[in-house]
């Protein structure tokens, strides 16, 4: 089954790329999203069945073929299942299939290319040998099978934005964004190298075990001893960088929306660029015995989060919006991720992919409506013709403010997905500690009020208010195809309920976290003598024996599903606990008293730690590591902060755009150098362009003409055209055909072999 | 200063320098006769090692034979040798100049005559039976029909070979030329050769 | 005692009488009518010769007071003989016979060729070696000239006979030297005399020797007689020279600077080396100019001859192995090259200006596409053959410390590419033009593609060269000893 699923997309993209003259075009695009379909059936069959507790260590592999063997590098081509995939599995094959689906309407008719020419099935081959590769990362039992899959994603990511190959920016797009991604990719080899040098293996259940003992190795570079564990994962980041549009490394990613908009939604922002989050997330067990690193993590996503929404605040392009948007919500990821909660980045990630696809494919909705018209400032009005995609959109944009209500919680708390999964985040980043955690509280939180105002500045330019533009536009502006306003549908699905459903096994306690990633975990007081006993083997067993009773004490409490279950839970747990549960209730009278019933529950619960050992289950929590714990005591108003921020994004955003349009412009004018200053996204290109894009192409300049063409074209041509010639010549005028000639060319032979031999005998 | 050894010199120097004029005389005729006088004196020296069979043989094949074919050769053969020697003049300097380096280092070497040890320069030639007592002719004969068996039987062939190679690139079957058929001629019959016929006058046959 | 020595020589005396009775069979006969008979009769007589040889020799047997020497080296050499020189008959049938060329003294001139080149590669003493060298050459000036009406025919043959004339007075002025420093001629006699120090008078009869013997292999600066000879002489025989005696001589030279004079390696292996350098130099460099399909493959095999000498200067047992899979290799791209050459024909008539092969892929894909693998073997592309050739010497000379030797070759290698890859670019991507029309014979066909198919799959695993590595390597063994 997991074969099928790999290779389906594969074969996909093999038949329509190549057999569309033969099959015809709608055919081809049809079997190309009839076998997405059917990786996106199994990948859910696989996401619900799986089951970490019937395999050993929380995953299995199923090998394919033995595909490297060189020395003690030795690589087999094998699937690897676990949680991690498995999340993944059906992010990219959701998205994926609806993406296809979408398509279909979307690139219907397109304007970059002449009448008659043939480039549906180029299009949907190129989306699921994306989905091909992406697949191979997600399911990679080896970095270097992961390798494959990340550069193949490149490639893919590079054909795509430069579909229109007609248009000169997206050539560019399309190359900035390799070139970008280079810098990352050489981090990442770095990376696989160093764990390679350290650990004399690329197999995942090798090095990841090895997590603890990295952190005691030392690497030695030009005399300076660096410590294994942060250097690789630090270099694994870079890459992660790369890939994810992290600060430093973001330049490619708005230019990326060059390409067609359901490969914005499908690439740049459900899953390739999440792909940063799920290598880190999938190197837990060295990234927690990196602290260096993963504080580095923690820094870059928060300022990448800040970063990306003071730029989105000002942007025309309603793609770049939501694509600097993207850039933002991958900060948050890599703050949950470094911060140690990489459930919790899986969780922003899961939510993220189906708001912000759904934003895309109505932004791509309403791209189409307006005839390819991008600038939101030509948008207005536009509630009343497309409806749908109106509320696709009001749903999307909920979502990602984080529309939810506060404290109340039900076993789950109630709100869009964003909500849910974002409030997560900033409160795990508050419980990272004073200091480091508190920067990057405050940074998401500004990020959150930031994230509100754009969106909502998105909503009112497009929707609301008097008709811009062009007139002719708007009067034959249309609603989409059925095939557009499905996938619009079923993501909107997920949108709203992603959160709720999914908040126990990814934020919730310990013990329903650990379950289902298949990481062993205790009661508090067993925990601590098993982190005392190490990472042994016996550990092991005793561990499974205390998960067990964990288990049988809570009872089904964890399943959270239910409300009833939970609260019995809760009070069988307030029971037990009562000196634990009474203090909190202490501090939390002055809250409502069902919310200080839900506190109580989580510090009832907070008794589970993960116990595992490196290796163990799809992710990895170091025995120091309480972020989880923690993040369900924040205080109240840490809680309610990015609800208000939400709140204050709305209301400026309604303030500038509905009630008084004219501030806007006026504030522009006002803070003139600061308006340009996020107008030209803080000038990163432009310092780029200056550090690195012309003195590299003044490199390249002189290479070209002085080395290669001066020195090595010269060279090689003077040799063959010039001096070989002319020997040539010589040589034939020699072979005159006088065989005196010929006797006297054998004489001086003779002559000159006898000197030389009198020469070095004498 | 022994006969032997002035003997020996006399036959030296002529050999040499009949060789040296076959090269650089200007008439063709005159080069085959100083050859013929290098053929002479190597014979001579021959004789002063006692290889007198040799010695009768190159005097015979050599100067009765080979030499004179070159002499008519030579004066059949239409080359206008005055323009060849011209077109050699142009290089006489540099050939002249290699020949000298050549001759200067060969004379190195032989200068530091040395040969290898355990080597005799015995008076007895190698291969001659021994304590045989007999002439060269027999001596000759032995060695080249035992040790040098095989080396005599492939001269053999290389004389097939050159006989061959004759035959194939001279050789022609002219048609229309008359041959004799000495066979046919020997067995014509007369009575079948002639007839008689009777003609009746004013008729013809 | 005779008896047993002439056991020994079994083969050569077969082959000796059978020219013998083929010449007199022929007189007596139809004369050139029989020629056909003959020529195939010989080459199946080669044939069997080669099996005989290659079945029954064993170990290491000297005749006539080590005159001639019958060990693994030379069943090697003269297998490869044998089997190219049939292989050169068999295709050279069709054209002789066409060109009006098939008289009955050819094949027979051959046979005695033969003989002496077997002669040559079991000489175990300077005047055997002599005779044998002699005995081939003269066969060989004869055929040069066999086109006796046409004067550059008979120019080839002149000018080989007059050179190789010169180059046996060399190598005679050598011998003697040799003796006179060693009193003795036999080789053994000499290893013995000629260990340790040299004398330079020693040292001069080498370099004489050498001498003599780079002129039979055509190497530079000793080369000259080759692109005219192999330009005039008829196809075939051009073909015969390419092959058969390049590898006799070549077997000759490392018989003579192992057997004879391995005890002082250092000093021939400079001059070896020299001319290896120049040979591949000049080979590669000066063929760019040709335009003559023939003249080229004179420059070609120059450049060859240069690659087995690299071998051979490494004066390793390793080297001698890869000179002679080198060798072996050689001759099988020069029997297909060859085999195509042959039927070269335009309005009936033979042509060899290679801009002939214009286009010639979109008339004849197949036999382009057989032309294409031997000349990228020539070349010496992976995985072809001829790159394995190259790669074994290169390594021997490496092995050797000759880094310097190797990297010559290796640029020699990538200069001589270019006419190789210049014919198959004229053959695919070349202008069109009154092309060539000729109709490929049986043996001819199959001489190019199974040469073709010889070169293109030897590499496989499997198969890895045809198991000529195992005999070459004890072949060599045996002569460094």
């Amino acid at each position: 089954m997991e074969q099928i699923l790999l290779f389906a997309p594969l074969v996909g993209a093999l038949i329509c790329g190549f057999s569309w003259r033969l099959i015809g075009q709608q055919a081809a695009c049809v079997v190309a999203t009839l076998f997405l379909a059917l990786s996106c059936l199994l990948s859910w069959i696989i996401f619900l069945t799986f089951d970490p507790d019937a395999h050993a260590n929380g995953y299995y592999t199923e090998s394919v073929m033995t595909w490297i063997q060189s020395g003690t590098l030795f690589t087999d081509w094998a699937i690897r299942i676990d949680r991690l995939t498995a999340i993944m599995l059906i992010v990219i094959t959701t998205v994926s299939a609806l993406v296809h689906l979408y398509s279909f309407g979307y690139m219907a008719h397109d304007e970059n290319f002449k009448e008659g020419e043939s480039y549906r099935p180029r299009f949907f081959a190129y989306l699921s040998f994306f989905t091909f590769a992406m697949l191979m990362l997600v399911t990679a039992d080896n970095l270097l099978q992961l390798f494959f899959g990340w550069e193949g994603v490149g490639v893919a990511s590079y054909l795509l934005i430069g579909f229109y190959y007609r248009k000169p920016s997206a050539g560019a797009a399309a190359m900035k964004a390799f070139i970008v991604n280079r810098v990352g990719d050489f981090g990442f080899l770095l990376g696989i190298f160093a764990i390679f040098w350290m650990t004399d293996s690329i197999q995942f259940d090798v090095i990841l075990p090895m997590g603890a003992e990295l952190a005691e190795m030392s690497i030695t570079f030009l005399g300076m001893e660096l410590d294994a564990a942060n250097t690789i994962a630090f270099l694994l980041f870079i890459g992660a960088m790369g890939k994810s549009a992290q600060l430093l490394l973001h330049t490619w990613l708005p230019d990326a929306m060059e390409g067609p908009t359901p490969v914005s939604a499908l690439i740049h922002a459900a899953t390739m660029v999440t792909a940063g989050v799920f290598l880190v997330c999938r190197m837990s067990p060295i990234i927690e015995y990196a602290p260096v690193a993963g504080n580095f993590i923690v820094i870059v996503g928060a300022v990448t989060a800040f970063f990306a929404a003071t730029v989105g605040l000002v942007q025309n392009d309603i793609k770049r919006v939501i694509a600097y948007s993207t850039c933002s919500q991958l900060g948050y990821m890599f703050v949950a991720a470094g911060v140690g909660v990489y459930s919790v980045a899986m969780f922003h990630l899961l939510t993220h992919a189906f708001f912000k696809a759904m934003l895309f494919l109505g932004a791509g909705s309403v791209i189409h409506a307006m005839h390819h018209e991008q600038d939101m400032r030509n948008y207005g009005g536009l509630r009343k013709k497309i409806p749908y995609t109106f509320w696709a959109m009001m749903l999307g944009t909920l979502a990602i403010t984080g529309v939810g209500i506060p404290l109340l919680y039900l076993g789950f708390p109630v709100g869009f997905a964003g909500f849910v999964s974002k409030d997560a985040v900033i409160e795990s980043a508050f419980a990272f500690g004073p200091g480091l955690g508190e920067f990057a509280f405050w940074m998401l939180v500004i990020s959150a009020l930031f994230t509100s105002f754009y969106s909502w500045r998105l909503m009112f330019l497009t929707f609301y208010g008097e008709a811009r533009g062009n007139k002719h536009t708007h009067d034959h502006a249309h609603e989409s195809p059925k095939t557009m306003l499905v996938p619009l549908g079923v993501l909107a699905v997920g949108a709203v309920f992603a959160g709720m459903v999914w908040y126990g096994p990814f934020f919730g306690h310990t013990d329903s976290v650990a379950r289902f990633f298949g990481v062993p975990y205790a009661e508090e007081g067993h925990g601590e003598e098993h982190a005392d006993e190490g990472h042994g083997e016996e550990a092991m067993a005793e561990v499974a024996g205390a998960a067990e009773e964990a288990v049988a004490g809570t009872g089904a409490a964890d399943e959270a599903e239910t409300g009833a279950a939970e609260e019995a839970a809760t009070e069988m747990a307030a029971a037990d606990e009562g000196t634990g549960a009474e203090e909190e209730h202490a501090e939390a009278a002055a809250g409502e008293e069902a919310h200080a019933m839900d506190e109580a529950g989580d510090h009832g619960e907070a008794h589970y730690v993960f116990t595992g050992a490196p290796g163990e289950g799809a992710i990895h929590h170091a025995p120091d590591n309480h972020v989880l714990n923690d993040a369900h005591s924040v205080p109240v108003w840490v809680k309610l902060a990015p609800f208000f921020a939400m709140l204050i994004g709305f209301a400026t955003a309604y303030l500038f755009y509905i009630a008084n349009p004219s501030i806007p412009g006026r504030l522009a004018a006002q803070q003139r150098p600061l308006y340009n200053f996020l107008l030209n996204k803080w000038y990163f290109d432009e310092i780029y362009d200056f550090l690195f894009v012309r003195p590299a192409r003044r490199l390249g300049r002189f290479l070209w003409k002085g080395g290669d063409g001066a020195v090595i074209d010269g060279g090689i041509n003077g040799l063959a055209m010039g001096i070989v010639p002319f020997f040539t010549r010589n040589l034939n005028r020699l072979q005159s055909g006088y065989i005196f000639h010929y006797a006297f060319a054998m004489v001086l032979g003779i002559v000159i072999l006898i000197t030389w031999m009198t020469l070095s005998a004498g | 200063m022994s006969v032997a050894d002035f003997t020996f010199y006399l036959f030296a120097l002529s050999l040499i320098t009949g060789g040296l004029f076959t090269v650089v005389s200007k008439n063709p005729v005159h080069s085959v006769l100083w050859l013929i006088l290098s053929f002479l004196s190597a014979a001579g020296l021959f004789v002063l090692l006692g290889a007198e069979f040799v010695a009768m043989l190159l005097v015979i094949v050599y100067v009765g034979a080979v030499a004179v074919l070159f002499l008519f050769v030579v004066m059949m053969l239409d080359v206008d040798f005055a323009e060849l020697k011209a077109e050699m003049a142009k290089y006489v300097p540099l050939g002249g100049l290699i020949g000298v380096v050549l001759i200067m280092q060969l004379t190195l070497a032989y200068g530091v005559w040395d040969t290898a040890e355990g080597v005799e320069l015995s008076t007895v030639p190698v291969g001659t039976p021994e304590g045989a007592g007999a002439h060269n002719t027999e001596a000759l004969g032995l060695v080249l029909y035992d040790q040098y068996f095989l080396l005599f039987q492939v001269a053999g062939l290389i004389l097939l070979v050159a006989m061959v190679g004759a035959i194939v690139l001279t050789l022609r079957h002219r048609v229309d030329v008359k041959r004799q058929n000495p066979v046919a001629q020997m067995m014509r019959d007369p009575a079948k050769a002639m007839e008689l016929k009777d003609v009746k006058p004013g008729q013809g046959l | 005692m005779i008896g047993a020595d002439l056991a020994i020589l079994t083969p050569e005396i077969v082959l000796s009488l059978f020219a013998m009775a083929g010449l007199m069979a022929a007189v007596y006969t139809s004369k050139d009518g029989l020629a056909p008979a003959l020529t195939w009769g010989t080459a199946l007589l080669f044939v069997i010769m080669a099996f005989y040889i290659g079945i029954t020799g064993e170990g290491s047997r000297t005749a006539f007071d080590g005159m001639f020497v019958e060990d693994s080296f030379s069943r090697f050499a003269k297998v490869t003989i044998l089997l190219s020189a049939a292989a050169i008959l068999a295709i050279s049938q069709d054209y002789m016979s066409k060109a009006g060329l098939l008289r009955f003294e050819f094949p027979m001139l051959i046979v005695l060729a033969v003989v002496g080149m077997m002669l040559m590669v079991s000489a175990g003493d300077m005047l055997a070696l002599y005779m044998g060298l002699e005995l081939q050459s003269l066969a060989l000036y004869v055929v040069a000239s066999l086109r006796r009406d046409s004067v550059r025919s008979t120019e080839a043959g002149l000018k080989y006979f007059v050179l190789g004339a010169l180059s046996s007075g060399l190598l005679l002025y050598g011998v003697s030297l040799t003796y006179g420093y060693t009193g003795t001629t036999q080789f053994a006699g000499i290893i013995a005399a000629s260990g340790g120090e040299m004398s330079l008078g020693l040292l001069f009869g080498l370099v004489f020797i050498l001498a003599g013997m780079a002129f039979k292999v055509s190497a530079a600066p000793f080369h000259m007689w080759t692109p005219d000879v192999y330009e005039g002489s008829p196809t075939p025989v051009t073909a015969l020279f390419a092959t058969a005696p390049k590898v006799a001589a070549m077997a000759l030279f490392a018989r003579v600077v192992h057997d004879a004079f391995g005890g002082v390696v250092g000093d021939w292996q400079q001059v070896v080396a020299f001319l290896s350098v120049i040979s591949m130099f000049l080979g590669a460099i000066a063929a760019i100019g040709q335009t003559d399909i023939k003249r080229l493959m004179a420059y070609s095999s120059i450049s060859h001859m240069g690659f087995a000498l690299m071998g051979l200067a490494a004066g390793t047992a390793v080297g001698v192995e890869a000179m002679l899979i080198y060798m072996a290799i050689y001759v099988a791209m020069n029997i297909g090259t060859f085999a195509f050459i042959l039927t070269m024909e335009r309005d009936g008539r033979h042509v060899t200006d290679i801009s002939s092969l214009g286009a010639f892929a979109s008339k004849e894909p197949g036999k382009a596409m057989a032309i294409l693998v031997l000349m990228f073997s020539l070349a010496g592309v992976p995985p072809l053959l001829g790159f394995f050739g190259k790669y074994a010497v290169l390594t021997a000379a490496v092995d050797a410390e000759m880094i310097w030797l190797a990297v010559a070759g290796v640029i020699a290698s990538v200069i001589g590419a270019f006419y190789y890859i210049r014919i198959v670019y004229l053959m695919y991507f070349g202008e069109e033009r009154k092309g060539l029309d000729g109709r490929m014979g049986l043996a001819t066909y199959v001489g190019l593609i199974a040469m073709a198919l010889v070169i293109g799959l030897g590499w496989v695993p499997g198969i890895n060269l045809f198991g000529i590595e195992g005999p070459a390597e004890i072949a060599a063994a045996m002569l460094t000893r």
